[in-house]
């Protein structure tokens, strides 16, 4: 009746995760009670969980980054732990949950911390950016934040549920099939990703189409703000690598519930096809979640340089040069594994070719912030500090990119130290920096700028000291993932990575307070012109937070940095221009579509996992009359009446010539 | 989001993939495209077939002959069902053709370059799996 | 400057035509470009997956484990058979689009019928191939090479069969809603797939079946 599913599957027998899973379950539930006694549910249900905003789903997406970033930090504490204490012993975590802890905070880190961060980030200013009300699909958009949601939840369940994959976080055969990996671990993995993996190629698809197909009046592709650049070249890889990523995994699950021979030892099985299948993906991966940063680091830097960024066009040749040339390198991944000299060679040029767009970028934020009046607010503390931290990690890449470098390097901590270098100093810091910087425009008020900075400078500090000593000990041979060890040499660096990641837990405290304080004193930190920043571009001219339909009348665009444009024009006229004619605007209807759909996937899912055959056609059966039933209807969108639209566009305008008037230059 | 769907009226300048301007009646007029593309297509199927299990050809030659007629039926659907041209008005999606085009191209023959050097390298699972007996 | 009066899509303001470059220099496609390029590229992701699928078995096709090769197993008269059924129903698909475009309905439901038999045909076909390969030992569970065959071509199958069941869909739609903009736009998604759909049936014949028997 319920498949394997029994209740040994709930670990009674296993403090660590017992404990851990019910915290969770009580902190879910009490937050639950909470909304539920304050009478918020309908507030939420109509507002936010069938929203197809495009800035409610870019918020929910960053939330769900936000609170899995916690429980993907708490395996890292974990893990540290264990490493620190490990020498000679055994820890206090023994090998089958140590394996699932390093194998939980990787897959969370990627999927469902870094991917929904930037999927967020981008969802929420991109529209606003390009001068339109919405992305191309809201609708789905929403489906894909939900199926991204569900592909969370299954992980998390995991823990208190059966258990969850053993293998790293790519599920490499033959440890992942059958034989091997008997339990349900590997299939949590599997089914969360695939759920999640769809909902991500719908957020790749929408934002595509939005970047190439929805300008504001005026708008061409070369005065587009830089960060809609990256978004593009960011969701065409998306576009083009997650079905990869879909295959692979589809035929690992069909090794393991149907009994194929995809990747077995048996019967002609090829594990090393797995390995070049899931790097084909998991290569141009890593270029999604850094593009984004990138485009946010363009726009913090120029901002608070006060000055155009420098070099536009080489940036976006850059940009999309990096798009194609990072679908040529994925070798580099498993050079270890015997393709002979002539394909490293190869592919170890094509890896230290990709370094050199990225130089550019770098370059050419530097001849920006040079000669700019340069304030250094949070945001563009997180710029600096990515500056220096990435192009050390990037320089430990092209280091590995040598094959013969990476034959004794190839999974040791040297590597596991490059690749937290630039994805935290590179995605993590870029996505706080968007936060920072975004903040006011998605709330209406700022974030405290002073716990930011603290915040900034504990993660900086704490990043480095917790991840040069794996540097240090990957040089000396200490391979990744190791549960124990013996070598004396290295108990000094595992202390010293210890107190690092204390450092950074201390950072994410600092955001946390800096949140709830922000809250607290919103009053005094609001953001009354929507401009807080001085900006430049179009996000900055809607009020904060922007209404529904972003922009009464969509702006006419005459250059690059087009908001700039508007305050100096408006500025030398010394007074505003004259008001537009206001019509009424459509938009789309919120739908319950994407949370149910998302609801029945999660049943499909887990019934998937715990092999419960009748669940799974009623879930799938349910997820098709969701869609058939949205399909089914007549009223898309509902209208906003043109007065209304005019008032908030008035009041906006009023707002903005007083700021004006105040920052008046001589014409 | 107020459109008008008369896209020409608007001096719309990009076609939406699939579409095609049809002056006249919309139906007899769009009907010869679909004609035209049948017929190809059959021929190349045709051909295809044949060449598959004749020996009048050079025999080594079948799948470069086999990838050819497949490539031309592929480019005969893009052209006369698909409507994609080499106009002004197709670019964006032309573009995103080639681009998918690229990706599949690397995916397949890198894969396959890349195997063919790792299977080469390697022993076969199965003498592997006897070593650990 | 009359940007703004078009894009509200009330038609142009006859006193201020726009410059054709100041259209092209930026604006806000129509709701038909939109979903119709939106699907588009949804549809390039489709085929970068069928393209994974395609590698593997191009890794695969000799790796028989001491089982039936291709030349042993196909019939190239079924597979005649079944790509003249979705040739044909693609030009039919066609069909149904032309009449869908000039309004004539009964051309159109006609069409999609059609359409619907010779998908149905090939779905037969192919369903019976995997029936009787099983039987004979020869099912995906056999060797990684037979695993790699029925993940592609099944694949395919599935793309198919769902794209018969949105067909339905569709014909339902129009006999409840008429031709409204959005379902023509459907519909234009529709053709999409059901044409790439036979492009990738083009592959799949050429470079799994024919290029096996020659092998």
């Amino acid at each position: 009746m319920f498949g394997k599913l029994t209740w040994d599957a709930i670990p009674f027998d296993q403090p660590i995760p017992l404990f851990a899973g019910a915290v969770v379950v009580l902190v879910i539930i009490g937050v639950l009670v909470w909304i539920a006694l304050k009478g918020w549910m309908p507030y939420l249900w109509r507002e936010w969980i069938t929203s197809v905003d495009h800035k409610r789903i870019g918020i929910m997406y960053t939330v769900l980054a936000m609170v899995m970033l916690l429980r993907g930090f708490s395996d890292a504490i974990m893990m540290r732990a264990q490493q620190a204490v490990a020498f000679r012993s055994d820890g206090y975590l023994p090998p089958e949950h140590y394996n699932q802890i390093f194998s939980a905070h990787g897959t969370l880190m990627i999927f469902f911390v870094a991917m929904p961060f930037v999927i967020g980030l981008m969802n929420f200013v991109v529209p606003l950016q390009l001068g339109v009300r919405d992305v191309a699909f809201p609708t789905l958009n929403s489906v894909g934040f939900w199926f991204t949601a569900t592909g969370a939840l299954l992980v998390n369940i995991s823990l208190v549920v059966g258990e969850f994959a053993r293998t790293g976080w790519l599920p490499y055969p033959p440890l992942s099939e059958l034989a091997y990996s008997p339990g349900v671990g590997v299939d949590y993995y599997l089914w969360s990703l695939e759920i999640s993996g769809a909902g991500t190629l719908l957020a790749g698809v929408n934002l595509v189409t939005t970047v190439l197909k929805m300008h504001a009046p005026g708008m061409t592709y070369m005065r587009m703000p830089m960060f809609c650049w990256t978004t593009l070249a960011s969701n065409l890889l998306i576009v083009a690598a997650f079905p990869i990523l879909t295959a692979t995994l589809a035929m690992l699950l069909l090794d393991r519930y149907l009994g194929f021979h995809f990747f077995t030892n048996e019967a002609g099985g090829n594990v090393m096809m797995f390995m070049n299948l899931i790097w084909a993906w998991g290569h141009p991966e890593v270029y999604i979640l850094i593009l984004p940063a990138f485009g946010i680091f363009s726009e913090v830097v120029s901002t608070f340089s006060h000055k155009p960024l420098f070099g536009y066009r080489s940036m976006v040749a850059a940009t999309m040069a990096i798009c194609v040339i990072s679908f040529t390198v994925w070798l580099h991944h498993f050079f270890t594994m015997g393709a002979g000299a002539d394909v490293n060679a190869i592919f170890g040029i094509a890896s230290m070719i990709i370094a050199v767009p990225t130089g550019v970028k770098i370059f050419n934020w530097l001849f920006t912030m040079y000669g700019g009046r340069v304030t250094f607010t949070a945001p563009m503390l997180w710029s600096v500090g990515f500056m220096v931290t990435f192009v050390i990690g990037g320089i430990t890449g092209v280091l590995l990119a040598e094959p013969p470098a990476d034959f004794v390097l190839h999974n040791s901590l040297f590597l596991v130290a490059h690749f937290h270098n630039v994805i935290i100093g590179g995605v993590l810091f870029g996505a706080f920096a968007g936060y920072n910087y975004w903040f006011p425009k998605a709330f209406g008020f700022r974030l405290h700028d002073g716990l930011g900075k603290v915040a900034f400078w504990c993660w900086l500090v704490g990043f480095y000291v917790a991840f040069v000593p794996l540097y240090a000990v990957g040089l000396d041979g200490m391979t990744r993932r190791m549960q124990h060890y013996d070598v004396a040499a290295w108990r000094p660096w595992m202390l010293a990575a210890a107190v690092g990641a204390l450092i950074i837990l201390a950072g994410i405290v600092v955001q946390v307070v800096q949140l709830a304080l922000s809250i607290r004193d919103r009053a005094a930190l609001r953001d009354e012109t929507g401009d807080p920043w001085d900006g430049r571009s179009l996000e900055w001219s809607t009020p904060s937070p922007p209404p529904a339909f972003n922009f009464a009348v969509l702006p006419q665009v005459d250059g690059p940095d087009a908001y700039w444009r508007m305050k100096q024009q408006a500025r030398q006229q010394a007074k505003p221009d004259a008001e537009p004619r206001y019509e009424e605007i459509e938009m789309p209807r919120n739908s319950p579509t994407g949370f149910i759909c998302a609801f029945f996937a999660t049943f499909m899912g887990f019934a998937l996992i715990w092999h419960i055959w009748w669940l799974v056609a009623l879930a799938a059966a349910g997820a098709y009359a969701t869609f058939v039933v949205f399909a089914w209807r007549d009223r898309a969108e509902y209208l906003i009446p043109a007065e209304v639209a005019a008032a908030i566009d008035r009041a906006n305008r009023r707002v903005r010539g007083a700021l004006l008037g105040a920052t008046r230059t001589a014409p | 989001m107020t459109h008008s769907e008369s896209d020409r009226d608007r001096g719309e300048l990009s076609l939406a993939p699939g579409d095609e301007h049809l002056g006249g009646d919309v139906f007899s007029e769009g009907i010869w495209s679909y004609v035209i593309g049948l017929g190809l297509a059959t021929l190349l199927t045709l051909v295809s077939f044949f060449i598959a299990r004749t020996t009048l050809v050079w025999q080594p030659s079948i799948p470069v002959a086999l990838t050819v007629l497949a490539v031309a039926q592929m480019g005969v659907h893009l052209v006369f069902f698909l409507h994609i041209t080499s106009g002004p008005d197709n670019v964006n999606n032309v573009l995103a053709l080639a681009f998918g085009v690229l990706i599949v191209f690397l995916v397949i023959v890198g894969s396959l370059w890349i195997m063919a050097h790792m299977n080469q390298n390697m022993l076969p699972m199965d003498q592997i799996m006897q070593m650990q007996r | 400057m009359t940007g703004i009066d078009a894009l509200a899509g009330r038609g142009w303001d006859p006193s201020h035509p726009p410059l054709v470059a100041e259209h092209a220099a930026g604006a806000l496609a129509t709701k038909r470009i939109i979903v119709g390029y939106g699907f588009w590229i949804f549809l390039l992701s489709d085929i970068v997956m069928f393209s994974a699928f395609f590698a593997a078995y191009a890794v695969l096709r000799d790796a028989t484990a001491g089982g039936p090769r291709g030349a042993d197993l196909f019939d190239t008269g079924n597979v005649a058979i079944e790509t003249a059924c979705l040739l044909l129903s693609s030009f039919t698909c066609g069909i149904a689009m032309v009449a869908a475009q000039g309004r004539r309905a009964l051309w159109f439901y006609a069409a999609m019928t059609v359409t619907f038999l010779f998908g149905i045909g090939f779905i037969d076909l192919e369903v019976r191939e995997f029936v009787s390969l099983t039987a004979q030992g020869a099912g995906p569970t056999r060797s990684a090479f037979l695993s790699a065959f029925f993940t592609l071509v099944g694949c395919h199958g599935m793309h198919v069969t769902a794209g018969l069941l949105w067909l339905l869909t569709m014909m339902a739609q129009v006999f409840a809603k008429g031709f409204r903009p959005d379902i023509l736009r459907r519909l234009l998604c529709f053709s999409l797939f059901w044409h790439a759909l036979d492009i990738i049936w083009v592959a799949i014949f050429s470079v799994v079946y024919l290029m096996g028997v020659a092998a």
